[in-house]
């Protein structure tokens, strides 16, 4: 493969595709030439238009619908799937026809990620993708479109760089590298968002980042898109006098974003219609949830409005008479965004855990909280200790919670400045009520196009230019081993955990071999228990848990090994050894290496749900 | 005509004949008045001085016409808004779905013109126009008499698109169509 000329960042997002890019050729140190890249797509039937950002939707066309001009791109006259803005109209109509959020069904463990499940509401005659193919799809329409700017340059042969959220578990990141692959990207490396975020500052700050934070300093990430909330711990460390940048700590994955925001103030302000005597359909709720999100933005950035006016358009020809018109006031902002999504809480609040009903609906799990300062402070107080073993870290005496010095927020929901400054306002109440200093605000990321602006610029970095953030897996990794002891009936054996990669795996390593064996049936599957932990992070490769504080460890997806035949006969049991890697594109594998370690077979995290 | 001598009977009929014209045509009386000066056979009413008729006008392509208008409905129901009976409503109902249309029709206006003003100072104040100044984008009214430098008063500062940028058409594509039926299954 020739030298790549750019570095291409793509932010993946829940609702939006963003790709920035930096040409290698013209850049030089801080002299960085990035480019927005402008996203050539359907945005009504027949009309093609470049935006910046695709919105993450497909839409499964019935062959009645649209001519066949109707769905045409420059580089494909038919395309089987609509994507992007238009998909996003059309499925406003026709929801069972509309696949979204196909990421975060991605990372969701109870449902296969390649079986054909979205649209989850679609009736029987309509096909379905799995979360994977609808994955591809937007890469493909991404690289299709970057190949047909660039000719010269295809995407494939770019220096690629796609985020994902710091709190992907290793079978998420490993589905996203897959769906790359199968859109024909398979030099592409994974960057967390949160970090991507915090490149885009760095860029965005032409070198004077190094007079904005210094040694010492401890960064919080406040990453809140349309679909997730993702936090991430970066601490501002030396090394041979100059600043280093270390990823200490990374948040749980919280299904909690702009949208559910949104979504919130268009059933309130329905309400209030409701009882004026006018209901709402659901294509009018989707017009009114639009309405909000403007309005919303206007009332919080402007301190003088009181109420904004939100207009429900008619769905007939006739405007006038069947318009709803109707008013977003402050209070109701107040009361349902600042209270409801960011309470003042006290440092020691927890997220509240309803105990799910035993039938629910095949859907996502959205967070039960919706208090994203809930969320923070359990976040800050588990990761207590996250930053004790570097320099200059040391936990504060009678500290409850990890105490930020700075903050950077990132994702659409901060265009409400005011949101920002809440957020702000309850972390620095915690840290006042622990006599630490308050933190700062990092200002100056483009809130939208930051992910992918930050990722292009990774792709720079990596080549050698400035400075880059450390950290590497944010998790330790455990197999569950059942303790040998006689059985008793009616009991499950008790498990025991052990470690098979130690807590900051870089890209491109291998842990070491633990000595415990585990015995590979040839001929059938065999399958184990996997766990994560993003706290302890001092086990070594070979540590045996026998138990573990509540919260401690997480359930991850299980390993699946599988060995072939080949010249062993079925049945017979193989020892072997759990070996991790950390591949150069960000994704954890898993190998079973037999005991004279001359042969190796890949074990797959089970994506295949049903847990 | 030919160059044969004429008789004098066809002189005389020629000598009325010419009388008579030449009270009835400006034109071919200029030309009688041209030949008695003896100047050189003036140029003759023929072939027909081109008439300086009106110029050719262009034909203006309709289908982008239609896509913006199309552009303007989709997003700000500009045509449903236009094709109603304001005179039954009340300003409130009207003034509701005018926030619709203000709001559509000025997304898609930002989105699709680079609309800038012409003259960049500020309406009300005095200016003045120089020689040569460009009448397609600066209009004069009142009391237009006199040469360039012209000095008045700026009553509107005038819109000038500087960009367009309008989705590109997929073959075929019916832009008479401003918006679809819908039907609901």
């Amino acid at each position: 493969m020739s030298e790549p000329r750019y570095s291409v960042g793509i932010d993946l997002g829940t609702t939006h595709c963003v790709l920035s890019y930096v040409d290698l050729e013209t850049s030089d140190r801080d002299e960085v030439a990035r480019h927005d890249f402008g996203i050539p797509q359907l945005t009504a039937p027949g009309a093609v238009e470049m935006r910046l950002a695709l919105p993450s939707f497909l839409y499964i066309a019935h062959p009645d619908e649209l001519t066949p001009g109707d769905r045409s791109l420059p580089w494909d006259p038919e395309p089987r799937f609509v994507v992007g803005e238009l998909a996003r109209n059309l499925g406003a109509g026709t929801p069972i026809r509309l696949v979204s959020s196909a990421k975060s069904w991605l990372c969701h463990p109870a449902v296969d990620r390649r079986a054909s499940v979205l649209p989850v509401e679609a009736p029987e005659e309509i096909e379905r993708l799995s979360p994977l193919l609808a994955t591809t799809r937007y890469l493909v329409h991404l690289r299709d479109a970057w190949n047909h700017r660039f000719p010269q340059s295809p995407l494939a042969e770019q220096a690629v760089t796609l985020t994902v959220p710091a709190s992907f578990d290793p079978a998420a990141r490993e589905l996203t590298a897959e769906a790359a692959a199968a859109a024909g990207l398979h030099g592409l490396i994974l960057l967390e968002e949160p970090q991507a975020a915090l490149y885009s500052w760095i860029l965005a700050s032409a070198g004077a980042w190094r007079k904005q934070v210094d040694v010492g300093d401890m960064i919080l990430v406040v990453d809140l898109g349309g679909g997730t909330a993702d936090l991430s711990l970066i601490a501002v460390t030396e090394r041979d006098g100059s600043l280093e940048l270390t990823r200490v700590a990374v948040g749980d994955h919280i299904l909690l974003g702009g949208d559910n925001m949104d979504l919130a103030l268009a059933h309130v302000v329905r309400s209030k219609l409701a009882a004026e005597g006018k209901p709402l359909d659901s294509w009018q709720l989707q017009a009114l949830t639009h309405g909000c999100r403007a309005a919303k933005e206007t009332l919080l950035t402007d301190p003088d409005a009181e109420s904004v006016p939100v207009v429900v358009p008619s769905r007939g020809s006739r405007l006038i008479g069947g318009t709803l018109r109707t008013e977003l006031t402050r209070e109701e902002v107040v009361n349902t965004l600042i209270e409801g999504f960011f309470p003042l809480v006290e440092s020691s609040a927890r997220p509240a855990v309803r105990a799910r009903t035993a039938l629910t609906k095949l859907g996502l799990p959205y967070a039960q909280d919706a208090a994203v300062t809930r969320h923070l402070a359990a976040f800050l107080a588990r990761q207590l200790g996250a930053a004790a073993d570097l320099p200059g870290f040391e936990t504060a005496e009678g500290a409850s919670f990890l105490h930020p010095s700075a903050v950077l927020f990132n994702g659409g929901v901060f265009k409400a400045g005011s949101l920002a400054e809440r957020t702000l306002q309850a972390l620095n109440a915690w840290l006042e009520a622990e006599k630490a200093p308050v933190a700062r605000l990092l200002a100056g990321a483009d809130l939208d196009l930051a992910v992918a602006r930050g990722a292009a610029y990774y792709g720079y970095v990596r080549r050698g230019q400035g400075v880059r953030i450390r950290g590497g897996t944010a998790k330790s990794y455990y197999v569950g081993i059942e303790s040998a002891m006689p059985a008793v009936p009616g009991m499950e054996p008790p498990i025991e955990a052990m470690c098979i990669a130690p807590f900051g795996m870089e890209e491109g390593t291998e842990a070491e071999l633990p000595a415990q064996e585990v015995g590979l049936v040839v001929g059938e599957p065999v399958r184990f228990r996997f766990f994560g932990s993003s706290v302890r992070r001092e086990d070594r490769v070979g540590m045996v848990l026998e138990q573990w504080a509540q919260g401690e460890l997480e359930e991850l997806e299980e390993i699946e090994a599988d060995l072939p035949a080949q010249d062993r006969s079925p049945g017979e049991v193989v020892p072997v050894r759990l070996q991790a890697v950390v591949t150069e594109v960000g994704t954890l594998r898993l190998d079973a290496v037999s005991r004279s370690g001359d042969e190796r077979w890949k074990a797959e995290l089970n994506v295949r749900g049903g847990g | 005509m030919s160059d044969q001598e004429l008789s004098f009977f066809s002189r005389l009929m020629l000598a009325f004949a010419a009388f008579w014209r030449a009270v009835t045509d400006p034109d071919f009386a200029a030309g009688v008045d041209h030949l008695l000066r003896g100047e050189p056979s003036a140029p003759r009413a023929e072939p027909a001085p081109p008439a300086p008729g009106p110029p050719p006008l262009r034909e203006t392509n309709t289908d982008s016409a239609l896509q913006l208008l199309g552009l303007f409905q989709q997003e700000g129901r500009l045509v449903d808004f236009l094709k109603e009976d304001v005179g039954a409503y009340s300003d409130a109902d009207i003034g509701g779905a005018a926030r619709v249309v203000h709001e559509g029709c000025r997304k898609t206006l930002i989105e699709h013109l680079h609309i800038v003003p012409v003259r960049s100072e500020d309406e009300g104040i005095r200016i003045t126009l120089e020689e040569g100044f460009d009448a397609s984008e600066t209009r004069l009214t009142g009391n237009v008499v006199g040469k360039p430098p012209f000095s008045g008063t700026l009553m509107h500062r005038g819109w000038r698109v500087s960009g367009v940028n309008l989705p590109k058409l997929a073959e075929g594509h019916e832009v008479r169509v401003l918006a679809p039926a819908e039907v609901e299954l």
